[in-house]
């Protein structure tokens, strides 16, 4: 079957006046269809600029090259029509503040009719009610009334389940969830997570869950993907990825989560170092000053993505290979 | 000269119309100073065989004559000195006046602060054309009351943009050093805060000079400032405005002078607000 | 129904703090205007000190001044304005009436004008960010703010009017807008460039904000981003400057008045000026400020329905 979504060797630069820094680097991977993908890594490691790329979302200041396939439709390369047909529609995207990503100055119907008038052709009053049908499948109580409300009248909680509704509208094939919890208070985020779950189940689509947390995305994503510096470096079955992480990156993250149940830890498990500046590029493996095993090799050539198993790996010493 | 300000250099001189509107400010300056020089006619010379003649190089006068036979390049270039004289000065003025009240507001804060910037919002409320006339009417036509009104003009942005730097300088650590050190509050505005304005100062100094210039020249316009039979390029565009079926050249001659002096002044201020990245508030 | 009445009360709240500034700002011009040497008889030919002391009687000069301020806000408050010094025929009131509507229409076309052609301008440079129309738009509205308008209106009569002969040159024709229109186009230059660049800036700052990322993610035509989503938040600049623009409107048809021959009352502030008419003056004062004022409630109200945070709740 083929892929919802096929990234091909993307690469996300932003060009300032003396320099030009590299956000992605020559990045593939794929979403299949209904599958949920969890895309993982710290700030900087160029997890969200790869999504916004691929939705053509970056500033005027960003080159981006590669291919990007959507449902065989090659968006890089598209024309604003054949792009604006599809965002909003069969490819959403959420994103990451939902107390700044909604208009202040529009109401919270509009907002999410103005997608139905645009794409699904309704009259500005079936989307309306449309809209409130949206607003009770993701739990918001007394939706009439919220459909005229302005977004700073709703909670940070609310503004996401917004914007979730908002995504859902035209059933879409993938939607892109950008770290939808990290503005959240850890109760909200539960509910939120919970949210997607049973959206995902009841429209029966892909989705792409982007997050620093492995936390988060465990027990949640079939598959995880693990960036580094605008890197790909492990890819696997979310529960094979967790029990038995190959790449040192991905075991670290691991030994950093909070673990819920057994003794407390004297202290917080943390990862010494910085991830490189990405002005900084370095030849070699981009993780190879903050690993444990790193070796010659390591520093001098940077180790490519291989299958491993049923997943790959980018390390030259992967764990238990 | 520091590195910033190194910076700061070069940005300008990559902004070409910046550099060229400074090229040609510079010219109608040295022009103005050195007029009197290039062509000997006296500025109250008349001239009775080429009343309101037409300019040609070729001819007596180069840029004509107005309806009383004055030649109009010695007359625009006078008028050229004064406006840029009153220009000058009523700018110091308002920089002095504007970095003094602004670093008094900025620097003692609070209640005090409160009250002067709200002194400024209702000033700044009020076009200040109605004020000149009111202080023309109860005072008549007064040549200080002239400077005083035409400074009032730029010392509100002043005031205001330093008012936000020093309280921004003020936060910092090195002040509080000075203060533990029992360094005095004046001693510290000036060695301290003041040097950090520069920036900010030097272009809105440049950006209130054309302002005031265009006051000024709108004033004479009037009939309210310059005199005759002083004259100022406002004055002249008044002369010319008369003219205008018979005679443009009378208007056209300074009006393109102001015109030009205006918009190159201002192409220059932006240009220094650019290149030394100074932001409002 | 609720928002309504609440708009309403806001209104009248704004109202309730208008009109004392307006009665202060009277006041203060009043006993101001009063205390200063000199008076409007000064500049007379000498007279005989009876004369003096009849005109001064007449007009009720030699009274003490605070029972002039009391007769003068009474006649006020019937709409007198008093009667004017120097054009002795005339009540300043009559002045007003005849100017009046010639400088109202002058300056409201002028900032509409500025409105309709800057904002569009503003945005269209903004979109088109870095590319030839902007910097060239940009270039214009730095010209048309230093170039002042007694500069530019003469030019434009020269060209339009004697060169071309499509418009008079100046003059007036009470009911005929060609006479209007090279006035209200130079008055309206300075601050229609103003509002392009502001509305560009502006502009420029709301498209990086996060829900224009959002409506562009929702795949809504660019135009619909910009006319739905980005327009009113970036228009917030302009409101504020509603008023300096009117100020700066007001300034300005002084001169245009003054050289396209239009019967407004600007030229009887600047005669009432020089000429030392107390009424007159006052007058044109109350007037000058109530429109300003007036504005200033207006913007109030157009910042309520700009931005809807502003508004008052239920």
């Amino acid at each position: 079957m083929a892929a919802t979504l096929s990234v091909e060797n993307l690469n996300v630069s932003f060009t300032q006046p003396h320099s030009s820094i590299a956000a992605v680097r020559q990045v593939s991977l794929e979403v299949a269809q209904r599958e949920c993908v969890a895309l993982v890594g710290e700030s900087g490691s160029g997890k969200t600029q790869l999504f916004l790329a691929a939705m053509r979302l970056l500033p005027k200041n960003a080159a981006s090259d590669g291919r990007v396939l959507f449902q065989g439709v090659e968006l890089l390369g598209a024309d604003n029509a054949a792009l604006n047909r599809v965002r909003g529609s069969k490819l959403a995207m959420i994103f990451q503040d939902p107390m700044t990503s909604l208009t202040p100055h529009l109401r919270i119907g509009t907002q999410l009719a103005e997608v139905l008038v645009q794409h699904a052709g309704l009259s500005w009053r079936d989307a309306w009610i449309s809209a409130g049908r949206m607003l009770e499948r993701v739990r918001i109580a007394e939706p009439q009334r919220r459909l005229r409300q302005y977004p700073h009248e709703l909670s940070g909680g609310m503004r996401q389940r917004v914007l979730i509704g908002m995504s859902l509208l035209c059933e879409p094939s993938l939607v892109i969830a950008d770290e939808p919890t990290a503005s959240l208070d850890v109760t909200v985020q539960a509910q939120i997570m919970g949210l997607l779950r049973t959206m995902r189940r009841e429209f029966d689509m892909a989705l792409v869950l982007i997050s620093h947390d492995l936390a988060v995305v465990a027990g949640f994503a079939d598959r995880i993907l693990v960036m580094y510096a605008g890197r790909i470096v492990e890819n696997g079955a979310a529960a094979e990825l967790l029990r038995r992480p190959r790449h040192p990156y991905t075991a670290e993250l691991i030994r950093c989560m909070p673990k819920m149940a057994g003794p407390l830890a004297p202290r917080m498990a943390t990862l010494a170092g910085q991830p490189p500046r990405p002005q900084e590029p370095q030849p070699g493996c981009a993780f190879a000053p903050r690993c444990a095993r790193a070796a010659q090799r390591c520093r001098a050539e940077r180790p490519p993505l291989r299958t491993l198993g049923a997943g790959a790996v980018a390390c030259y010493f992967p764990l238990d290979p | 000269m520091s590195a910033l300000a190194r910076n700061a250099v070069a940005r300008f001189r990559s902004n070409r119309a910046a550099v060229a509107a400074l090229i040609v400010a510079l010219l109608i300056i040295v022009l103005s100073i050195a007029g009197p020089w290039i062509n000997p006619n006296g500025n109250d010379t008349l001239d009775w065989l080429h009343t309101a003649a037409r300019p040609g190089l070729a001819q007596a006068h180069w840029f004509g004559t107005d309806r009383l036979g004055r030649d109009l390049f010695v007359r625009t270039l006078e008028g050229t000195r004064v406006s840029l004289a009153i220009g000058l000065v009523a700018s110091a003025v308002s920089v002095l006046l504007g970095i003094g009240y602004g670093a008094i507001a900025g620097y003692v804060g609070g209640r005090t602060d409160h009250l002067m910037m709200r002194i400024i919002e209702i000033v700044s409320g009020l076009p200040l054309i109605f004020f000149v006339i009111f202080v023309t009417v109860i005072f008549g036509r007064n040549v200080f009351l002239l400077f005083l009104s035409i400074g009032a003009v730029a010392w509100l942005t002043m005031a205001r943009i330093v008012r936000g730097q020093t309280m921004s300088i003020r936060r910092q650590e090195f002040i509080e050093a000075a203060v533990a050190s029992g360094a005095t509050p004046a001693r510290i505005i000036l060695r301290h805060v003041i040097p950090n304005l520069m920036g900010p100062v030097i272009v809105y100094a440049t950006l209130s000079v054309p302002q005031i210039i265009l006051f000024e020249s709108f004033l004479s316009f009037l009939g309210l400032g310059v005199q005759e039979p002083g004259a100022s390029l406002g004055t002249l565009v008044a002369d010319g405005a008369g003219e205008l079926q018979a005679a443009p050249w009378i208007l056209l001659v300074p009006g393109t002078f102001l015109a030009l002096l205006l918009l190159c002044l201002n192409i220059c201020g932006d240009g220094l607000r650019d290149a030394l990245d100074v932001k409002e508030g | 129904m609720a928002r309504l009445a609440a708009m309403v009360r806001y209104f009248l709240t704004r109202l309730a703090t208008a009109i004392p500034t307006l009665f202060i700002i009277v006041t203060i011009t009043f006993f101001v205007m009063r205390a200063a040497p000199g008076g409007p008889f000064d500049e007379e030919q000498t007279l005989p000190p009876e004369i003096i002391a009849n005109l001064q009687n007449a007009y009720g000069l030699d009274q003490p001044v605070w029972r002039q301020y009391l007769r003068y806000m009474t006649s006020l408050a019937h709409g007198d304005f008093g009667p004017s010094f120097k054009y002795k025929d005339f009540t300043v009131t009559e002045l007003i009436r005849q100017g009046f509507p010639v400088t109202l229409k002058l300056g409201s076309i002028a900032i509409v004008l500025a409105l309709l052609l800057g904002i569009p301008l503003g945005a269209v440079a903004a979109v088109s960010h870095n590319s030839v129309l902007d910097h060239a738009t940009m270039s214009l509205a730095v010209l048309g703010l230093a170039i002042p308008s007694f500069v530019v209106l003469p030019v434009l009569a020269l060209l339009f009017g004697i060169h071309l002969h499509w418009l008079p040159v100046a003059g007036w024709e009470p009911g005929s807008l060609k006479y209007l229109v090279l006035p209200t186009a130079a008055l309206a230059l300075p601050p229609l460039a103003y509002i392009a660049r502001l509305t560009r800036g502006s502009m420029l700052e709301v498209l990086q904000s996060h829900f224009i990322r959002t409506a562009i993610a929702k795949g809504l035509p660019l135009r619909t981003v910009i006319l739905r989503h980005a327009m009113r938040p970036a228009l917030l600049p302009v409101a504020s400057y509603l008023v300096p623009a009117v100020a700066a409107i007001m300034t300005g048809s002084l001169v245009v008045e003054t050289i396209a021959g239009l019967p407004g009352i600007g030229r009887y502030l600047v005669q009432g000026a020089v000429n030392r008419d107390y009424t007159l003056v006052l007058g044109m004062v109350i007037i000058y400020s109530a429109l300003l004022i007036g504005m200033g409630l207006l913007v109030d109200m157009l910042y309520a329905w700009l931005d809807p945070r502003v508004r008052p709740q239920r």
